[in-house]
């Protein structure tokens, strides 16, 4: 359930890797991800460094209007019970969308994810941050991102083979709206 | 049953190569134990007491010749010639090893099985009722549901990392034998007018917190299944406590914001998917139920049969105690459905042995058309065999060690494997059943005490089921030593109710003669005609407490 946005969070924080895989190739890193931290929450629109940021949501959203201008850089990631909805339509004025992952057994990011794609039309990049792993690099592009900053050890180059380790599906996802009993060569 | 086609194969052969490559660079260090974890449990993949544990899908409990044949070699040249049935009418292997674990998938594949999401924290295999298509009760038949369930639950992206294990079973007869009010959700197929549809409850289960599901739908049309039961797993894994695995269950979230809030919250979900891609078509549904119609049944004069059969069971007490207890009527005339029973005396209920995997296709094939159905009380079900062969079929079963005459007594007991293999358990249960088995072999005996669930758990995680047990046994650990507490009154039926503790727990040579009281009780107290649960319920615990507990005077 969305808890209330106070400064301080005793969870993990997300990294900020300097490559990440971006629609399927290896990327620099462009953006400056902020951790959720009692320096970071003193943060004013005047403040803010200028660049590509990704703030937390309980930052961002008490910054939103003040930093309308700076949109086109201004990034937002949720924290794994931070729920779609908190930014559901206004999804559509952000480039950049990250979700955490605390820890990889914390799946409520996918719900998140699918989501902000099929509930909210986000049309943007959509970012997996945190602890996930190689093997759900499948799921998470199904759910709808197309960006994972990974933390862990394995090669960027090994990750990218997991990303399409099905080439077909059952169920209905983001990236295939029709699941599969509607496809199955019937009228 | 469901035949897979291209793209079937194409996602079962790509998982194989998946878990190949995870195996690899689990072995080659590059993927920690706890990365691994999640992983392996996805596919089935246990590591036990005494080596790791493999637990094979076995959809709705469906399974055809080939396939048992192939199981039968599998557990030959990968284990040690033994199978193990399962409560959730899966299959398990005890003694595979870790390294041959992608080649017993690939020969799975090859007879379209499986092992994916046989355990973890997402969605596990559908059940059913073993006498799914054959029932006279039937409403409809639940298997074509159950394949739409399976596959659309089959790597579900978004539900592969739930807060805890899910498991869905469906009902098509207004009798419940599949359980489904101990489910996370249970899907009762019911008919008003001429329209299909299903009740749907939720929040069941067993385990350390043990819970009757409740009602939050009267009537979902059958086009809208798979977008209501995403609707439930949605808010389940956006609200779902993730802190502490024991209360990360749905039933906890559904006894927290109470069944009719959650009821609210999913079909708030459900408004704005419900006329979504996951609506089921007309060709969809009768595509799937094309998979499950009737065999090609010889036309019999049922009166003519069935009076064939009584002179057949008059000549031969044997037989005839075996028709009794171990058929099941069937709706088509001159037809039975046969269980086989794998709990002869001495026998872990639910084991059987390569040989014997081979004696059940080849008695599948000669006379039930090539299938089988696994049984949550660890039994094998031949759904369609003719009257006419019954006397040859139980002959050939008897050979074979599958024809005790003692399905839904005491002694055809549901119970998990307990310490012996178990490394969750607090205490052995095969042995607890064999002592039962003996000391309760009297056939006169059994059938006098009638219908009778007595289900054995090792620990409170009630792979056993002893919370639906009429009698429950849960092995408990004090100090080190095993110890046993009773129950009674559960029932897993369409009546369903949870045991109640009788009282202390018990040595584990005490069991027996405690069990032998209670059925004292009921025999003294019963009215005629009435079943074990009845009288409970009627007369209540204390009057078998009392027995009990009596001190010798």
């Amino acid at each position: 359930m969305p808890k209330p946005a106070s400064s301080g969070k005793a969870g993990p924080q997300p990294a900020n890797p300097a490559q990440l895989i971006l629609d399927g190739r290896i990327a620099a890193n462009e953006w400056r991800l902020l951790p959720q931290t009692d320096e970071e929450a003193g943060i004013t629109a005047e403040s803010l460094a200028p660049g590509k940021v990704i703030l937390p949501y309980s930052l961002w959203q008490p910054l939103r209007s003040a930093l309308a201008p700076r949109k086109a850089e201004i990034g937002v990631w949720l924290d794994s019970d931070e729920t779609a909805d908190l930014i559901g339509k206004n999804a559509g004025e952000l480039p950049l969308i990250a979700v955490h992952f605390p820890a990889f057994a914390d799946g409520r990011g996918f719900t998140t994810a699918r989501l902000l794609r099929e509930r909210y039309g986000y049309q943007g990049e959509l970012r997996a941050v945190g602890a996930f792993m190689r093997d759900q690099l499948t799921y998470l592009r199904r759910c709808g991102f197309n960006a994972f900053a990974y933390e862990g050890e394995q090669p960027l180059s090994g990750l990218l083979e997991s990303l399409n380790d099905f080439s077909e599906s059952y169920q209905a996802a983001v990236d295939q709206p029709q699941p599969l009993f509607r496809r199955r060569g019937l009228v | 049953m469901y035949r897979y086609d291209e793209r079937d194969h194409t996602i079962i052969q790509e998982r194989v190569a998946q878990f190949r490559s995870q195996t690899e660079r689990y072995l080659a260090g590059e993927l920690s134990e706890e990365q691994f974890l999640p992983l392996r449990l996805q596919n089935g993949l246990y590591i036990q007491r005494l080596a790791p544990m493999l637990r094979i899908a076995v959809p709705y409990g469906l399974l055809n010749s080939a396939q048992l044949r192939r199981l039968a070699r599998i557990s030959r040249d990968f284990d040690k010639g033994y199978a193990h049935f399962t409560t959730r009418q899966n299959l398990q292997f005890n003694w595979p090893q870790l390294e041959d674990v992608p080649d017993i998938l690939a020969e799975l594949a090859e007879v379209e099985m499986h092992a994916v999401q046989t355990s973890g924290n997402c969605i596990r295999n559908t059940t059913s009722d073993p006498f799914a298509g054959v029932a006279r009760d039937e409403i409809a038949d639940p298997r074509p549901y159950c394949e739409l369930i399976r596959q659309w639950s089959t790597f579900h992206p978004e539900f592969a990392f739930l807060p805890r294990k899910f498991k869905i079973a469906v009902s098509g007869s207004e009798a419940d034998r599949a359980a489904i009010r101990v489910h996370d959700i249970g899907v009762q197929i019911v008919r008003r007018g001429d329209e299909i549809g299903f009740q749907v409850l939720v929040g069941g289960g067993q385990g350390r917190t043990p819970v009757i599901a409740e009602q939050i739908r009267d009537f979902l049309p059958e086009e809208d299944l798979l977008s209501y039961l995403e609707a439930i797993v949605r808010v389940y894994n956006q609200l779902g406590r993730r802190d502490n695995k024991y209360k990360a269950r749905i039933k906890i979230l559904v006894k927290a914001l109470g069944a009719e809030e959650f009821g609210r919250r999913v079909e708030r979900e459900w408004e704005q998917i419900k006329d979504g891609a996951d609506k089921l078509t007309d060709e969809a549904l009768a595509w799937a139920k094309s998979f499950f119609t009737a065999p090609e049944y010889k036309t019999f004069d049922g009166a003519a049969s069935d009076t064939a059969l009584r002179a057949q069971a008059d000549d031969d007490k044997a037989f005839s105690r075996w028709l009794e207890r171990n058929s099941f009527p069937h709706r088509v005339p001159g037809y039975r459905a046969i269980t086989l029973s794998t709990k002869p005396t001495g026998v872990p209920p639910g084991d059987v042995t390569d040989r014997q995997l081979e004696a059940i296709a080849d008695l599948a094939d000669e006379y039930s058309f090539g299938e089988v159905r696994v049984t949550h009380e660890q039994n094998v079900v031949l759904a369609d065999v003719p009257q006419d062969r019954l006397l040859e079929l139980w002959q050939a079963a008897r050979k074979h060690g599958f024809a005790t005459p003692n399905i839904g007594t005491l002694t055809d007991m549901i119970c998990c494997p307990g310490g012996d293999y178990c490394s969750l358990a607090n205490a052995k249960s095969i042995p607890v059943a064999e002592a039962i088995q003996r000391r309760f072999d009297d056939l006169d005996y059994l059938y006098d005490l009638g219908d009778l669930d007595l289900n054995i758990s090792g620990c409170m995680n009630a792979c056993g089921h002893h919370h639906v047990g009429h009698i429950g046994i849960l092995g408990v650990d004090k100090k080190g030593e095993e110890f046993y507490q009773v129950q009674l009154g559960g029932s897993s039926s369409e009546n369903a109710s949870l045991a109640k503790v009788l009282g202390p727990s018990f040595s584990r040579a005490e069991v027996t003669e405690v069990i032998g009281k209670i059925l004292d009780i009921y025999l003294e107290q019963r009215r005629p005609e009435e079943p074990f649960i009845d009288t409970y319920n009627r007369i209540g615990l204390q009057p078998f407490k009392e027995k009990v507990y009596a001190k010798a005077s």
